[in-house]
C-alpha cells in the first residue's frame, strides 16, 4: 500500500516536471521579449489592474491554504472538515476564475486583446496624450515603447494568464471529482492518493501565479 | 517509510509567510531601486515564496530521495533553458542595434 501510494506522488511528479517544462516556455519567451522592449513592457504592465491581480494573489494563496488543509483532514480520517477545506479551495478556485474574467473584460472594453482575436475588436488602444487629463482607459505609453512592441506584451499576458486559467479550470474539475468522491467516503487515512496528488497539482498551478503576478503586473510600477 | 503528517501549525505558518511575501512584493514594486533591483527583489521574493509551497504544502520536505532527483531535474532543464537561450541572445550584435535599451531590465 505504502509503495502504490508513492508510486501514486512520482507519477504526479514527472507530470508536474512537463508541466515545469511548459511553462518555463513561456517564462522564456517573456524574458526575451522583455529584454528586448523594456519600455513597452512596464506601459503594458502598468496598465493591468494591480488590486485586483493582488487580491486574486491571496485568494489563491488561501486556496492553496484550504487544499493542504483537505489532505491533512484527509490524513487524519476526519471527514466533516475535509470535504469543507475542499468546498472552499474550489469556491476560492472560482473566485479567481471570475475576478481573473473581470479584468479580461477591462482589457476588452479598452481594445487590448491583441490581434484579431476578437472579430471586430482588433487591438487599437487610445494612447494618452502630454498635457491631457489622466484617463485610466488610455494606454500611457513610456519613452521608447511603441503600440506595436505594447501589443506584443499582451500577446504574452494573455497567453501566459490564459494557459494559467485553463489549469485553474482543470483543476475545479479535478476538486468536483474529489468532492463527490469524499462525499460517497472513499478517502480515508488508508487510501487517499487521488486528494494528495490532484493536491499536488493545485499548488504547482499557485506556484504559476506566484511568479506571473510580479512578473506581469509588477514591473513597471517604480516609474511614476 | 510511512506518510508524514505535517502538522496544522505549519500549514498556518506557511500561509501567514506567503501572504506576507505578497503583500511585501507589492511595496518593493513601487520603489525605486537601482539598476535592475527592482525585477532581482520580485524574483526573489517569488522564489522564496514558491519554495515555501514545494517544501511543505507539497511535502517535498518530508518526501523520498527520488521526489527530489525528479524536482531538481526539473530545475537543473530550467537552467539550461535560460542560459543557453540568453548566452546567444546577449552575443547577437544586430539584435542590439534594432532597439534602444537592450539590456536594460524594467
Amino acid at each position: 500500500m505504502e509503495q502504490q501510494r508513492e508510486a501514486g506522488t512520482l507519477g504526479m511528479w514527472i507530470f508536474l516536471v512537463t508541466e515545469i517544462m511548459f511553462f518555463g516556455g513561456m517564462f522564456l519567451a517573456y524574458a526575451l521579449y522583455r529584454t528586448q522592449y523594456p519600455a513597452a513592457f512596464a506601459s503594458g504592465s502598468n496598465h493591468l489592474d494591480i488590486y485586483l491581480g493582488a487580491v486574486n494573489t491571496g485568494v489563491l494563496i488561501l486556496s492553496s491554504f484550504t487544499m493542504a488543509m483537505a489532505v491533512y483532514f484527509t490524513q487524519v480520517g476526519n471527514r466533516r472538515p475535509q470535504i469543507f477545506c475542499l468546498v472552499l479551495t474550489l469556491l476560492l478556485g472560482l473566485t479567481f476564475l471570475g475576478i481573473k474574467a473581470v479584468e479580461y473584460h477591462q482589457k476588452y472594453e479598452d481594445h487590448l486583446i491583441p490581434g484579431h482575436l476578437i472579430p471586430g475588436n482588433p487591438f487599437d488602444p487610445e494612447v494618452q496624450e502630454e498635457g491631457r487629463p489622466l484617463d485610466h482607459h488610455k494606454l500611457h505609453l513610456l519613452t521608447g515603447a511603441t503600440v506595436a512592441q505594447v501589443e506584443m506584451f499582451y500577446w504574452i499576458y494573455f497567453a501566459m494568464t490564459g494557459m494559467h486559467a485553463l489549469h485553474m479550470i482543470i483543476g475545479a474539475g479535478l476538486l468536483t471529482f474529489l468532492l463527490i468522491y469524499s462525499l460517497k467516503g472513499r478517502f480515508d487515512p488508508e487510501y487517499h492518493s487521488p486528494v494528495e496528488v490532484i493536491g499536488l497539482y493545485w499548488h504547482f498551478v499557485d506556484i504559476v501565479w506566484i511568479f506571473l503576478f510580479p512578473l506581469l503586473y509588477l514591473l513597471g510600477r517604480h516609474y511614476h | 517509510m510511512s506518510e508524514h503528517i505535517v502538522p496544522v501549525r505549519v500549514y498556518i505558518t506557511i500561509f501567514a509567510v506567503l501572504l506576507i511575501g505578497t503583500a511585501l512584493t507589492v511595496v518593493a514594486a513601487f520603489v525605486d531601486f537601482p539598476w535592475r533591483f527592482n525585477t532581482i527583489v520580485a524574483l526573489t521574493i517569488a522564489t522564496i515564496k514558491a519554495t515555501f509551497v514545494v517544501l511543505y504544502f507539497m511535502h517535498v520536505r518530508y518526501s523520498t530521495r527520488l521526489i527530489w532527483v525528479i524536482f531538481a531535474a526539473a530545475l537543473f532543464w530550467m537552467a539550461i533553458l535560460f542560459a543557453l537561450t540568453f548566452s546567444d541572445y546577449q552575443t547577437r550584435k544586430w539584435d542590439r542595434d534594432r532597439t534602444s535599451g537592450f539590456v536594460i531590465l524594467y
